[in-house]
């Protein structure tokens, strides 16, 4: 069993308007048997943090597209994307990627 | 006698040196009336920039302040003076960022932009003035690039960034600086530069946030690699919907002066495959590590599936412009005209005017007597919301006697979401609340201000 880990959640571009305007989340994730990876950590933020139109965030498994994801302050292609094993205390952003100007 | 001669010898040299300061006083102007700037409506080719040997007296003091830089140098301001800089969008980004590439001494300045200066755009790009309204933007802010440093080439294109012009302009330029405000010109700009080998200095600007990247630039990675597939256009915002602080934009277009600064000057980027976000809200840099160039990127990869510029709008969905989309949701015996509202309003029918925009909309102007939910709590079902509504209705009904179905009116900006809302309205008509008759009305508040009532605000 891997234990319950805390990370801290962040919405930005935009992105933050689909969870209430709030920007930052701190949130446990439960004790389950295999170790969190981001997968499993969007279905997490649909059922519990997203109530309202989800296809605004995600597409599939994955965000949708214009959504940047950074993993401890680096986009997460460098740290294997949705595999990626989350760790206590990790930083998650999402970025909703803005086009005015 | 000797004193008179003094005096007199004295005077004439006063004299000669206000003769002195008036003939260089005219000759400025002749310079800057004769070489009124000429509006470019198409892609025509440029004699090439002539490098400067030395830097003239009036340069060195001119350009003192940063010459003394050892980063800057004369060395680097006499490349800056070489380097010709295109400016795609004219707007809140591209204003500030021509402000201080002129200032700067860059060599040619290459501004574009299709559309014409409005009062609404005043707030953030501060090029352009009050007395510029209805000019193209591209040769009011050339005529303000150049009001500033006449020794600038600027070049102003009044026309779209199209797959049929953009390589011919973009090879022209050294550096290209995204300005633009739509997604279809993000990936035209990109793909033009990457198929030119041009340094892309791209920023954004929204509400109270703004983002910047150097693309194709030193081996880094291009904003395909970043970004293989469009986002779905429902899910894009623009300026005109989402609303802009004038100085975030401004930030942004500063950021990106310096950035083409540093290139063009010899010093180099260090926004390659970084991304720059600024909060705002929370007055916030932020430097994020992005992914390398991509080997499967689709224009700059190593097989490349786009080797010549495509259908932009249709590859992205939307329109190559900021302008609000029409959506035509609803069949036409679900829609009224505000002049059919207007006799409705006249003959006093019993009904209920719902306008469903956001509450910092409403406050800014709304028309007497309607009933503010916006179209976010339709959507989610807001409890108290749904019970106001059925109240209103059920208030309606008694004035009605009678007849079974009260009229819904739905209003909104521009008529896009009064229709979202109309459909929301139609499911929930009979079972979440009474059976009522719902209608949106065409074009919304603007249609109103415009053809109804010439004193209502208009944003």
């Amino acid at each position: 069993m891997a234990a319950p880990i805390a990370i801290h959640l962040e919405f930005g571009g935009g992105a933050e308007l689909l969870f209430n305007g709030v920007k930052e989340h701190h949130v446990t994730l439960p004790s389950q048997s295999e170790p969190w990876d981001v997968k499993q950590l969007l279905v997490w933020i649909q059922r519990n943090l997203l109530k309202e139109r989800p296809e605004l965030f995600v597409q599939g498994d994955s965000v949708r597209p214009g959504i940047l994801v950074l993993i401890n302050d680096a986009d997460w292609e460098l740290m294997g994307e949705l595999d990626y094993q989350l760790q206590d205390q990790d930083n998650i952003v999402f970025i909703s990627t803005l086009h005015g100007g | 006698m000797a004193q008179e001669v003094c005096s007199l010898k004295a005077q004439l040299k006063e004299q000669e040196k206000e003769i002195a300061a008036l003939k260089k006083k005219l000759s400025q102007l002749e310079k800057s009336h004769t070489s009124a700037l000429e509006l470019h409506d198409k892609v025509r080719p440029l004699t090439p920039l002539k490098a400067k040997l030395a830097l003239s007296n009036e340069d060195i003091m001119r350009y003192s302040r940063q010459l003394l830089l050892p980063e800057l140098g004369v060395q680097g301001q006499l490349n800056l003076s070489k380097t010709s800089v295109l400016v795609v969008g004219c707007g809140g980004l591209g204003c500030p960022l021509a402000q201080y590439l002129a200032a700067a001494g860059i060599g040619r300045l290459g501004l574009l932009d299709y559309d014409e200066v409005e009062l609404s755009n005043l707030h953030r790009q501060v090029l352009h003035g009050e007395e510029n309204q209805g000019q193209a933007k591209a040769l009011s802010a050339a005529n303000a690039a150049r009001r500033l440093n006449s020794t600038v080439e600027c070049i102003p294109y009044h026309l779209q960034l199209s797959s049929e012009n953009a390589l011919q302009l973009i090879q022209q330029y050294d550096i290209v600086a995204d300005c633009s405000d739509n997604v279809p010109t993000r990936y035209l700009v990109n793909d033009a530069c990457v198929l030119s080998g041009k340094p892309l200095v791209s920023a954004s600007a929204l509400r109270m946030e703004g983002q910047l990247t150097v693309y194709n630039y030193s081996g880094g990675p291009c904003y395909r690699c970043l970004y293989p597939v469009p986002p779905p256009p429902e899910t894009v915002t623009n300026c005109s919907d989402g609303g802009v602080l004038g100085v975030v934009p401004g930030i942004m277009g500063c950021f990106q002066a310096l950035e083409v600064i540093k290139i063009a000057s010899g010093q180099g980027s260090s926004c390659s495959q970084q991304l720059v976000m600024f909060d705002a809200q929370d007055a916030r840099f932020r430097s994020i590590k992005l992914r390398p160039k991509q080997a499967g990127c689709a224009v700059c990869g190593e097989n490349p599936s786009v080797t010549k510029l495509v259908d932009y709008e249709s590859f992205c969905g939307s329109a190559a412009t900021d302008k609000c989309r029409k959506l035509n949701l609803l069949p036409r015996d679900q829609r009224i005209t505000v002049q059919d509202y207007q006799s409705i309003m006249d003959k006093a029918v019993p009904h209920l005017l719902l306008d469903v925009r956001p509450l910092v909309e409403v406050e800014i102007c709304h028309l007497p007597f309607s009933l503010n939910i916006p179209l976010s709590s339709l959507e989610e079902r807001k409890t108290e919301h749904i019970q106001l509504f059925q109240e209103r209705i059920s208030q309606l009904k008694q004035q009605m006697a009678g007849d079974c179905r009260p009229p819904v009116y739905v209003i909104c900006k521009l008529g896009n979401d009064s229709q979202k809302a109309v459909q929301v309205l139609e499911k929930m008509s009979g079972s979440e609340v009474d059976s009522i008759m719902v209608k949106d009305i065409c074009g919304g508040l603007m249609a109103w201000a415009q053809k109804i009532d010439p004193t209502f605000p208009q944003y």
